[in-house]
């Protein structure tokens, strides 16, 4: 008996752990998601040159903001070094480094002015390296031409076009280049699910007119894949450990029928009906279950938050309702494994008593 | 008054003849021994007594009741409230105390009494004993048990079998104490024993052989009621065979 409640306890455990941790998959994941930068971009609706700072902040507030992670303006222009022409990035650096957490920066993140990040591909072909100065020339945006010298505090490797890119502040931008009242386009980090950010969407086109919200399909699209990829897998575990216990509850109990075959003789030979020797053992088996899934409930959580702290880093919060969803599919999965040998027990004969086997 | 009427029972196993026509009766508050060597059909006949197989050909009337025609869950009834069964090897449920172990038949039957049970402990001399595990009895203990088992739910009619194989003479006379007290107090029993002095006990010994009635013997010692009867015998009667030498010599052989 000791062995069939162990292996109640194991299954409800893994069952209660791996059913906490389906819920929490997505809100765990959605964390490891955002680390592939944004996943929701605005850009200028049709017919505007841009996105307004005030149709930046409107969009921008529609936005729960217990769900973003970060927001990045950026304003692009092309400019010179050494005659050759480049792109350079006008950007919220600090909002930059919170949705894009994939860029390696070699070197510093700029924290005054006149310090730019440049992409890895800039600074191998003019030769720049962490602490380089360089001059950048072009045209501005009043038409005439400006020159303005710049320190490299870090270089960028993103595997991406990022690489080709100068990225400084918006108002070293503007000092360089020109004022300009609208960006070009908005990268957002938004912790939610690929519906959400639909919704949010719908909400941002509805209110703001002059903006086209959109998601990075790739990204999204990606994250529901995984997640969907990953629930199924859990449950396919799920499952197969609920089958597993199951078989060793159902085998346990048969080796319990077995040997106490003769106590169930004598019990019928004393009058025992076929449904009080199966109440009795079914009542048996039941017992075991919801033991074993009280065990399992709080053990799950163990394991949950051993697997959410090891895996993702992240504590995983209790769900009540995984309670009783453990102790109603131990209580059944028991019983479900008690009607075989539960129903051998009936099939002892009372004469075996009498008989003295 | 019949208890029990068994009227041309057989029992055929393939084809093997365990039990070839058998016409036998016990009268209310009876003591009948069933006597015969290994292979006679002394178990099958018990069995088929305690409603726990039937007969393939024949009549069994326990109580007005023909038990061979019914069905499993109603021979676990009458089992239940008309049968109280004594084993030679006790079984008692060895992770129960003594008194518990009587309980037992009382949750089949009806409601556990642990004063009841505790009564019927003390029928049998083991009040005393009420809380012990049966391991911590000595055999004639756990037979004491076991017949206090068989009693609590005052059943008309009391098999057992063996009774006394298992255990020493003192303790097979204190059962056998036990035996004729029921006995003077109206119980029908019927005893399977390989032990003459046992079954001389008994008003009467009914000896199979081959699955036959070979003869029946009316003993004086348990006729304490001064009954000798003459009928009765089965369709083999009449034969006297040597064997009964081994019977004791107070008692007539039909």
């Amino acid at each position: 008996m000791f062995v069939a409640l162990l292996a109640v306890a194991v299954g409800a455990t893994i069952l209660s752990g791996l059913v906490t941790i389906y819920y929490d998959i997505p809100r765990q994941m959605g964390q490891e998601f955002r680390s592939y930068g944004a996943n929701f971009i605005l850009t200028a609706a049709n017919g505007a040159e841009g996105v307004s700072e005030d149709a930046f902040l409107s969009s921008t507030a529609l936005i729960p903001s217990e769900k973003i992670v970060g927001i990045a303006p950026y304003r692009y222009e092309t400019v010179k070094i050494n005659e050759q022409p480049f792109m350079a990035a006008g950007v919220d650096l600090e909002g930059a480094r919170k949705a894009s957490p994939y860029w390696f920066v070699s070197g510093e993140w700029p924290d005054a002015a006149g310090s730019v990040l440049i992409g890895q591909e800039v600074a191998d072909m003019i030769h720049l390296l962490p602490g380089s100065r360089f001059t950048m020339t072009g045209t501005g945006l009043d038409g005439e031409s400006f020159s303005h010298d710049f320190n490299v505090s870090g270089i960028v490797q993103t595997g991406g076009a990022e690489e080709a890119f100068i990225f400084m502040s918006l108002n070293d931008f503007s000092g360089a280049i020109g004022e300009r009242a609208d960006y070009d386009v908005v990268e957002c980090s938004i912790s939610a699910s690929e519906q959400e950010l639909e919704a949010i969407g719908a909400v941002i086109s509805e209110n703001v007119a002059d903006v086209t919200p959109r998601l990075v399909k790739r990204v999204t699209q990606s994250e529901g894949i995984v997640l969907t990829k990953l629930q199924a897998l859990v449950f396919l575990v799920t499952a197969v450990v609920l089958a597993l216990t199951m078989i060793c509850v159902a085998t346990t109990m048969m080796a319990v029928v077995t040997e106490r075959r003769r106590e169930i003789g004598l019990k019928k030979a004393l009058g025992a009906s076929d449904r009080g020797i199966v109440m009795e053992f079914l009542g048996e088996g039941l017992a075991l279950g919801c033991l074993g899934g009280i065990l399992g409930v709080f053990l799950g959580f163990g394991f949950a938050q051993l697997i959410g702290v090891n895996v993702f880093n992240r504590s995983i919060s209790f769900q009540p309702l995984i309670v009783p969803f453990t102790l109603i599919a131990s209580i059944v999965a028991t019983g479900a494994a008690c009607l075989i040998p539960v129903r051998s027990a009936t099939d002892v004969d009372p004469a075996i008593v009498l008989r003295g086997e | 008054m019949d208890l029990l009427e068994i009227k041309g029972i057989s029992k055929i196993y393939g084809s093997v003849k365990a039990l070839q026509n058998i016409d036998l009766t016990v009268k209310q508050g009876e003591w009948l021994a069933i006597m015969g060597p290994s292979g006679s059909g002394k178990t099958t006949m018990m069995n088929i007594i305690g409603c726990m197989d039937k007969p393939t050909e024949g009549s069994v009337i326990l109580d007005g009741t023909d038990i061979s025609k019914e069905n499993a869950k109603n021979l676990t009834a009458v089992r239940r409230e008309k049968i109280g069964l004594i084993f030679q090897q006790f079984h008692l449920i060895n992770y129960l105390t003594a008194v518990e172990n009587v309980m037992v038949a009382q949750y089949y039957h009806s409601m556990p009494d642990e004063a009841e049970a505790l009564r019927a402990l003390e029928r049998v001399g083991l009040l005393a004993r009420a809380k012990h595990l049966p391991s911590q009895l000595s055999g004639g203990e756990q037979q004491r048990v076991c017949i206090a088992r068989a009693l609590i739910n005052y059943p008309m009619l009391v098999l057992a079998d063996e009774p006394t194989g298992n255990l020493d003479e003192a303790n097979e006379n204190i059962v056998l104490d036990i035996f004729k007290q029921l006995h003077k107090d109206g119980v029908t029993i019927v005893v399977v024993t390989h032990d003459p002095e046992v079954a001389d006990e008994a008003e009467r010994t009914v000896v199979l052989e081959h699955g036959r009635i070979a003869r029946i013997v009316y003993n004086d010692a348990g006729d304490d009621t001064g009954k000798r009867a003459d009928k009765d015998a089965g369709d083999d009667t009449g034969k006297r065979a040597d064997a009964d030498a081994a019977l004791s010599d107070d008692r007539s052989i039909v």
